[in-house]
């Protein structure tokens, strides 16, 4: 019924002795969120990099929508409809959050040889960046300097840039990071929105947020996976219990 | 090309790589540990060419000694003008771009030409090595290889092993290299990191000054051999990775073999196949050889 | 003209009328002056699109430059004057050629590596164009005949007399400064920017950022190729000099001194440094120091490069806040 848009496959990373992720393989499918947990040092952001193209695995294999992706550049699989949205920001401070926005989405119509044609006119662009930026609540920032928005309004843009590639795949690290209550609740109701157009990954530490949005839960603890299954038996499982959660 | 010319090319490939290598090993550290780019890192072996012209007479004059006596003097001065250098002009650079740190160590280079035009002038000039150096010890029937080359040679490898002393075995080269790592760390144990970087740089001013004046009687002395010296600092950096001095060796003693055989083999184009050398390491490791 | 604020737009047409008026104001001295200055100018914008659009320091622009006028004199017959036609895309070819080798290996390095790579590559063709019976050696090599500009028999501009080149000088400069402004708000430039700001943003969204970056060495190659070429012919002659670091420096120093980010500021810092070293070494002011200019210039740099961040586009906004305590 969903489909599975993003399949990692025995993922392995090795930094010269160290194993930072180990033989992982893990489903992304339409309409489902699904959250990656783990204490620092677990290795989601190595498995997070591996997805998204920015580190080559030591071994296994990455599929997007079926097809073999683990020899792709991050912008090539970006192109295929893999979005990221980073931990720190990578907004452009200096332009506005429409450009910001515009300057994400015309990755998909890049044509870069019309030099004489000026950017800012190009509708396609245009069109996708206030479909973004709106859908991530930014309306009425739209001609701000990204550079002076809150924390929470610059997280927004962080995933509002990532949307407006239309990617059908998201990886989220972090996006609720040094944000507030109210910023998080706003957060999570985008996130639900998101949720059933798209295969969402969720790196989060806020476990709250986590048990509330998502639909599967992964367990990472040094560089394995220890439990993966819905949100009610992670919570029971006594391994992730005496690994993770006891702690808390 | 028979053994004796081969041993002999192998001989001078040697002594000019381990020059480099000292040379090029004070860049790579400035820039390793304080981040900072100094172009102006050729005229300090400049400077010691010179150095070793201009304070001969004068140390003979007032010490009355010879060859090492014009070294030590020459040593003491470098350091203390490393020392105020960083004091009064590269420790305002650590913070900065580095594009602005290329620029205003660029101008200081324009300085340090024209100094040295005021004081010294511009006329090439020759030093003679000290007496009981001059003179050539035989290899084998035909051939016969400077005293004095072997002796620059000898004083680089010696330099290279206290280098390797220092930082590995003594307290100074723990400190160094733990502030090159993590200077907020090292600051909030205790260490006076400003103090820790400017005996850093005044040691890589000594020994590029020190070169400078051990190289003179061989590579004579002239306005541009600063600049030129510079560039194939870069490429040694380049080819063994900033901020490593295993790199920066290995470098230099490829560079020297490329450079010497070259010149013998094809000496029209000489001056270019370091450059080719470089982009071919550049294509096969783009961060270098050793990568820190 | 670009949807430049008015205030830019304003300034630029004025400094391009001052320049359209100058000939008649000066004598030939004035007039060899700016003609050579306007040609920097050329090369100083073809370093802007690199170090202040792209955010690559590229330390070897001198090498794009002196290559294309090497090739003018080089591919000039010595028997009779070459077309321009020809000629001139002939010598950007060149320049545009080297620029693709330089930045396709330089390209893989980044930060401090990719300036020194590019430093070492501009050493590679001055090392060929000295070395090598290519370049004719330290002394220079001469031109011949300077090419024509004409359409059958009609001479459209006469490249031999001042004046008309000094006009074909200006036309080419406004072109190229028009060219860039329509490249910066273009698709490909808005992408130069991003990259510059955020190159890893910039791979997520789904850019390949390499071929932009090469391309846009490629094109500042062009520019800097016009420029050799049109240095070549004004003189008839080139040496080694022109591919060397100095001068790769001097064209950095420019574009700071202008002010980075800004198309007006390369032109202006082109005009700023060239008059200053023409100031330094002149004996009027500074009598028997004028020998040792390199010492002034060298304090300027420094002081110019700690004391005005944003170059001198940057002045006014820096003399307000200093006076009027503008915080910003």
């Amino acid at each position: 019924m969903s489909e599975t848009l993003l399949r990692c496959e025995g993922l392995t990373r090795r930094w010269g002795g160290l194993v930072a992720v180990d033989g992982v393989s893990l489903d992304f499918a339409l309409g489902q969120v699904h959250a990656v947990i783990g204490t620092n040092g677990a290795g989601k952001s190595t498995l997070i990099n591996m997805l998204s193209g920015e580190i080559p695995p030591s071994a296994g294999t990455v599929a997007l929508m079926g097809e073999d992706v683990t020899g792709w550049t991050q912008p090539r699989r970006a192109r295929a409809g893999l979005g990221r949205s980073y931990q720190r920001n990578t907004i452009f401070p200096n332009f506005s959050v429409l450009e910001n926005c515009r300057l994400a989405a015309q990755a998909t119509y890049q044509h870069p040889w019309a030099w004489w044609q000026a950017a800012s006119r190009c509708e396609r662009s245009l069109g996708a960046a206030r479909e973004a930026s709106a859908r991530a609540g930014l309306n009425d920032a739209l001609d701000r300097p990204a550079g002076l928005l809150s924390h929470g309004q610059k997280r927004q843009l962080e995933i509002a840039m990532c949307l407006a590639t239309s990617p059908k795949v998201l990886l989220l690290d972090e996006p609720l990071a040094g944000m507030g209550a109210e910023e998080t609740e706003r957060m999570l109701a985008l996130l639900s929105e998101l949720r059933a157009g798209h295969a969402t990954l969720l790196v989060e530490h806020d476990m709250d947020a986590v048990f509330r949005i998502a639909d599967w839960i992964t367990v990472m603890v040094n560089g394995a996976v220890i439990a993966s299954a819905r949100p009610e038996s992670i919570r029971n499982d006594p391994a992730v219990q005496a690994a993770y959660l006891g702690g808390h | 090309m028979g053994w004796a010319t081969f041993f002999v090319q192998c001989l001078n490939a040697l002594q000019y790589g381990l020059l480099l290598f000292l040379v090029a090993s004070g860049l790579t550290l400035i820039f390793g540990i304080m981040g900072v780019i100094n172009l102006a890192h050729g005229s300090f072996y400049m400077i010691g060419a010179y150095m070793a012209y201009a304070l001969a007479p004068a140390v003979a004059a007032t010490i009355g000694g010879g060859f090492f006596s014009t070294l030590a003097v020459g040593l003491v001065l470098a350091v203390a003008l490393g020392y105020v250098l960083e004091w009064a002009f590269f420790s305002f650079l650590y913070e900065r771009e580095h594009l602005q740190q290329v620029l205003m160590t660029y101008g200081l280079i324009l300085v340090f030409e024209e100094l040295r035009s005021i004081l010294v002038g511009d006329e090439a000039h020759s030093v003679a090595p000290p007496e009981w150096l001059t003179g050539s010890i035989a290899l084998g029937d035909l051939m016969s290889y400077p005293v004095y080359r072997l002796f620059i040679s000898g004083v680089c490898l010696l330099l290279a092993l206290g280098m390797y002393v220092v930082f590995a075995k003594t307290r100074l080269g723990m400190m160094i290299r733990a502030g090159a790592s993590n200077r907020e760390m090292v600051q909030s144990l205790g260490v006076d990191i400003k103090f820790l970087y400017r005996v850093v740089f005044a040691a890589g001013v000594a020994i590029a000054v020190l070169a400078g004046m051990v190289a003179a009687p061989v590579s004579s002395v002239y306005p541009g051999m600063g600049n030129q010296v510079l560039i194939i600092c870069f490429v040694v950096v380049v080819i063994g990775g900033i901020g490593s001095i295993r790199g920066a060796l290995l470098a230099a003693l490829l560079i020297g073999l490329v450079d010497t055989f070259g010149k013998v083999i094809f000496p029209q184009a000489a001056g270019v196949l370091v450059y080719v050398l470089m982009a071919l390491i550049l294509l096969w490791k783009p961060d270098g050889l050793f990568k820190t | 003209m670009t949807g430049m604020p008015w205030g830019k737009q304003a300034f630029v047409a004025a400094a391009a009328l001052a320049l359209a008026v100058l000939p008649l104001l000066t004598g030939s001295f004035g007039i060899d002056l700016v003609t050579k200055i306007m040609i920097f100018a050329i090369l100083a914008l073809s370093l802007e699109l690199l170090v202040g659009m792209t955010g690559l320091v590229c330390f070897g622009q001198a090498a794009l430059f002196g290559l294309a006028g090497y090739a003018a004199v080089r591919l000039s017959p010595e028997s009779d004057s070459a077309s321009m036609w020809w000629l001139l895309p002939a010598c950007i070819g060149v320049s545009g050629l080297y620029a693709l080798f330089m930045g396709a290996l330089s390209l893989r390095t980044k930060g401090v590596y990719f300036i020194m790579v590019t430093l070492a590559f501009a050493q590679m063709a001055y090392y060929v164009v000295h070395d090598t019976p290519l370049g004719g050696g330290t002394d220079g090599i001469y031109l011949y005949f300077k090419p024509t500009l004409a359409i059958g028999i009609w001479t459209i501009v006469d490249l031999d007399k001042p004046l008309p080149f000094y006009y074909l000088v200006l036309v080419c400069l406004l072109g190229v400064f028009a060219k860039l402004a329509l490249l910066a708000r273009s698709r490909f430039g808005r992408a130069l920017a991003g990259i510059h700001a955020n190159e890893q943003r910039m791979r997520a969204a789904g850019y390949s950022t390499y071929p932009y970056k090469l391309a846009a060495f490629v094109v500042s190659g062009c520019i800097a190729g016009l420029a050799g070429f049109l240095f070549a012919v004004k003189d008839g002659f080139v040496n080694p000099e022109l591919l060397s670091w100095h001068q790769s420096g001097a064209v950095l120093i420019m574009i700071i001194l202008g002010g980075l980010g800004h198309l007006r500021g390369a032109v202006l810092g082109a005009f700023a440094f060239t008059l200053l070293q023409e100031l330094f070494q002149s004996e009027a002011v500074f009598g028997p120091f004028a020998k040792h200019w390199h010492l002034s210039l060298g304090l300027i740099i420094i002081a110019g490069v700690a004391l005005l961040p944003n170059g001198l586009i940057g002045l006014p906004a820096l003399v307000r806040q200093r006076l009027f305590g503008e915080s910003k």
